[in-house]
């Protein structure tokens, strides 16, 4: 078989354990013709902004970054959908030398006055900080007029990684949060953080902590209201997933509001329970919480175990790959694949930071591969030499699986079925049992023709 | 939501085109060992990516030269050399396409320079540039101006005259514009019918629809060979499709708007026909009669009895489509083929939009439906789905005809969509529906017929058994 080759610039941000000594490089920008899986600053603060459902979402540039990021992920909303709008600048070649600002302004006002949205975030494009435009006074003009917050948000493609798309939306979130103080909040009150709601999971998420007495002030931004993001600052915790995105709010509402965090994850029987549990311990002073929640989860999971034991028969010894955009998700879907009797032979992620790796490192078995950063290739390269039975990733990796006749199952913004929560557990491990189950590995070239059939 | 007829907006909502670099890695995508690489922000290339991963259900592999703050302050020159460099090392590709994005076009980059450069080190493969500025046009645009390129810098004027550029009467020059795999594979077949030796360019029906693998091919196999691109100048003839780009050809300067069939036309002497997409019976008897009159070779029986079924069906289907009204939208160039197609079936074209906006869209319908159906026919370009929809909320139609980004206008007006074009991102297979000659036009009619049938029976109280 021939090798794929792995560019030597790389080699730093690949680690398999019990083979290399770790020396992980990670929070680099991607390598110029590497084709990486990442995406650009853009993207990082359109996946976080988008989900909020009754806001404005304009993209101030030509027309690709708005066109390609249409309806793009799930994030249900249970009432308005002006976020599934595509609305665009649609910068020309005369306004990239006379400046866009004109054009600008007059969209925003136009849009607010058909859409009537409760604020409006504009999304700076490439060019934009090029050709000079001024969107921070365009925003500031707007909001005074329409009496609407306007909010610029910093996301020029090159500027950075995603990872500083993620930062620029939590400051325009930021700049949210404190307008409303007419909603009443009680002492036992929460926001959860980092939550998108791409096939329902804030709903799900939402209805637990109803059930044990704590309310869910806002939601950053699964099915996110302007409102409720307003008087975020009045809730007694902070509850983050998905931290790579959003750590960076929970820190400036810690600073600014006082507000305490804690990081869960809501994928997985354990970390779904702990995510349960970590809330009610912080409202300790109602002990009635803990009650409710140790029945609640003691219920939950009696409801989805026959499920889980009859695919774990099934799924037993076979071998997983991961590659997802923040390292964080990867270590539920590691403890959820052993859940499954599965092994994960590959981890890898688009952002991770070197105390994630690290965390990876301890987590996996000696032999997986872990990647920052990746790209097609060197995905191709582990998963065929690892001889993985499942892929889970993103659009971008499926494919990769599939070419190779490897099980995929979608864990970014295409899955339509909630996959958090306790039977966010039981669809996945159908999904699971469903891919890799399937009759249709027996005819593809890499299944049908194993070397004992072939010798 | 409150609707303003009357106002004119300035912000495009929902976008009925994509961006000029999209178009241009689509065509570097088609070509033999070739990779596509955009010279700009990394969201460009993974953007991109995705979208056409969604369409082809195929891995779609397009390099970035990855901008950092320095890099747009500097220049992207040490970017885009380090990009070919490890492109090349991970890849071996024969060939590697470079387009401009607006970033790099906007910084003022010097490609041209950048590529020269470099272009005869003899570890590289074979360099090919367009400039493709996101502001300026659509991916149609990008498209054709990558076919272009690629036909310009790999047949240089220099070479000509020499013994590989005798004429070669049975080897005939494609340039099908944005077609599905099945369209080239449907054309291919034609050509092997009737001995004739294709260049098809761009030709992703191979790598963009292939089978499982046994290992991984870094780049898969299949697209234009690189030496056929070669062959293009002593072709005995350049067959080009659409209308709107014949029309944009004869008005334009060559840097600008002019086709790779007239540069081969004016460099080479290669004879060109420029006609429509060739969709229903007229317009795929033009095409049969283009290829007869470049290649004096007649059309074969196959093709004779493919038409004749066709017209049989246009008989049998006749009372479900007199005057049923249907919504085109999506590039100029489909548009037309689609409405010359419709027209002929009884169908009126109550509106052919496009986000394009060449100018011509208006004369190319003008050139296949007849006065009386043109006098209903609504045209707009340079329109998004939002005033498509408005205008299609007045015209009461029965169908949308499209690609699928219509569907959410579509279901908002309860109006059934038929899916055709790029991209189809809500169903499988749309790289795999047949468009042109007179087979492709029957595949057409019997979704278009059934899928206003399965309306009726499920809007009917009756529940018909027949049809």
């Amino acid at each position: 078989m021939e090798t794929i080759p792995v560019l030597k610039e790389r080699e730093k941000q690949i680690f398999e354990k019990g083979m290399d000594s770790f020396a992980m490089e990670c929070d680099k920008k991607s390598l110029a013709g590497s084709v990486s899986q990442r995406a650009c600053v853009f993207c990082g603060s359109r996946v976080v902004l988008y989900p909020i459902a009754d806001a404005l979402h304009v993209i101030h540039g030509p027309i690709g970054c708005a066109a390609y990021t249409w309806d793009i992920r799930g994030a249900l909303s249970s009432g308005p959908e002006l976020h599934r709008m595509s609305f665009s600048t649609d910068l020309s070649e005369t306004d990239t030398i006379y400046g866009g600002e004109k054009k600008l302004e007059n969209a925003l006002n136009e849009l607010i006055d058909l859409y009537s949205p409760a604020a409006a975030f504009v999304y700076s494009t490439c060019i934009v900080g090029i050709i000079g435009d001024d969107v921070e006074a365009i925003c500031k003009k707007v909001a005074k007029t329409k009496k609407i917050p306007v909010l610029p948000v910093h996301s020029a493609g090159f500027k950075g990684t995603k990872k500083d798309g993620y930062k620029a939306a939590c400051d325009a979130l930021f700049k949210l949060i404190g307008r409303n103080d007419s909603t009443r909040v009680s002492a036992t009150s929460i926001n959860i953080l980092g939550e998108f709601n791409i096939g329902g999971e804030a709903w799900i998420i939402r209805e637990y902590y109803k059930k044990m007495g704590v309310q869910v002030v806002s939601v950053m931004t699964g099915d996110g209201r302007v409102d409720e993001i307003g008087a975020a600052h009045r809730a007694s915790l902070n509850v983050v997933q998905c931290s790579g995105s959003m750590i960076h709010l929970a820190k400036k509402m810690e600073l600014e509001y006082g507000i305490p965090y804690i990081r869960v994850s809501y994928f997985g029987i354990e970390d779904m329970a702990d995510a349960l549990y970590d809330v009610a311990a912080h409202f300790k002073s109602n002990p009635e919480i803990m009650k409710r929640t140790q029945s609640m989860v003691r219920n939950e999971i009696k409801a989805i175990l026959p499920e889980l034991n009859w695919a774990r028969k099934d799924l037993k010894g076979k071998k997983a790959a991961i590659y997802v955009g923040g390292a964080f998700k990867a270590f539920s879907l590691i403890k959820a694949l052993k859940h499954l009797g599965m092994r994960v032979v590959l981890a890898g992620s688009q952002t991770g930071s070197r105390e994630d790796y690290r965390l990876l490192r301890d987590m996996c078995d000696f032999g997986t591969v872990i990647l920052d950063d990746a790209n097609p290739l060197e995905l191709a390269k582990y998963i065929i030499e690892k001889d993985a039975d499942l892929f889970i990733g993103g659009v971008k990796e499926r494919p990769i699986a599939y070419k190779l006749g490897i099980g995929f199952c979608d864990h970014n913004h295409e899955r339509k079925i909630p996959l958090a929560g306790f039977i966010g557990m039981k669809n996945f491990t159908k999904e699971v049992h469903a891919t890799v189950m399937s009759p249709v590995w027996q005819l593809v070239p890499r299944r049908g023709a194993k070397p004992e059939f072939v010798l | 939501m409150k609707i303003d007829s009357s106002l004119n907006y300035t912000a495009t909502r929902n976008a009925c085109k994509l961006c000029t670099p999209l178009g241009a890695a689509l065509v570097f995508s088609g070509i033999e060992g070739s990779v596509p690489l955009l010279h700009g922000s990394q969201g460009c290339s993974t953007y991109m990516r995705r979208y056409l991963i969604s369409h082809y259900k195929e891995p779609v592999d397009i390099a970035s030269s990855n901008f950092t703050e320095e890099t747009a302050i500097f220049g992207g020159g040490e970017n885009l050399r380090l990009a070919i460099e490890n492109v090349t090392q991970q890849y071996s590709p024969a060939m590697i396409g470079i387009a401009t994005t607006c970033l790099s076009e906007t910084i003022g980059d010097d490609v041209p320079l950048i590529v020269n450069s470099i272009k005869d080190r003899n570890d590289l493969p074979v360099l090919v540039h367009v400039s493709t500025p996101s502001y300026s046009g659509t991916h149609v645009d990008g498209f054709h101006e990558a076919v272009k390129a690629i036909v310009d810098q790999l047949n240089p004027a220099e070479g000509f005259g020499s013994a590989e550029h005798t004429q070669d009467k049975k080897v005939l020059n494609i340039l099908p514009g944005m077609l599905s795999n099945e369209d080239i594979r449907h054309l291919k077949s034609i050509m092997e019918t009737m001995a004739i030796q294709p260049v098809i360019l761009p030709d992703p029906s191979e790598r963009l629809d292939g089978s499982p693998w046994m290992e991984y091919q870094v780049i898969q196999s299949g697209g234009t060979s690189l030496s056929d691109i070669r062959r293009m100048g002593s072709a005995t003839g350049t067959l080009e499709f659409g209308r709107v780009m014949g029309l944009r050809s004869k008005h334009r300067s060559v840097s600008k708007g002019q086709s790779a069939g007239t540069l081969l036309e004016k460099r080479f002497d290669v004879a060109l026909k420029s006609i429509g997409i060739p969709i229903g019976v007229r317009e795929t008897d033009r095409f049969f009669s283009a290829i007869e009159g470049l290649t004096q070779l007649p059309a074969a029986s196959r093709f004779v009895q493919e038409r004749g079924r066709l017209i049989d069906a246009y008989v049998d289907c006749n009372k479900y489509l007199a005057g049923k009204r249907a919504v085109i939208y999506g590039e100029e160039d489909l548009v037309v083929g689609l409405a010359a197609f419709l027209s002929e079936t009884g169908i009126i074209p109550v509106l052919c939009a496009s986000g394009g906006m060449s100018g011509f869209l208006r004369q190319a319908l003008e050139e296949v439906i007849s006065p009386s159906v043109m006098k209903q026919v609504s045209v707009k370009d340079g329109v998004d789905f939002m005033e498509i929809e408005q205008e299609a909320r007045q015209l009461h139609p029965d169908l949308f005809v499209g690609n699928s980004k219509g569907y959410a206008s579509a279901r908002r007006l309860k109006i059934p969509l038929v899916r055709v074009g790029f991209p189809i991102h809500d169903r499988v297979g749309g790289s795999r529906i047949l468009h042109i000659g007179y087979k492709g036009a029957l595949n057409l009619l019997d979704t278009l017929v059934n899928t206003l049938l399965q309306t009726r029976q499920e809007k009917s109280e009756i529940g018909y058994s027949y049809l």
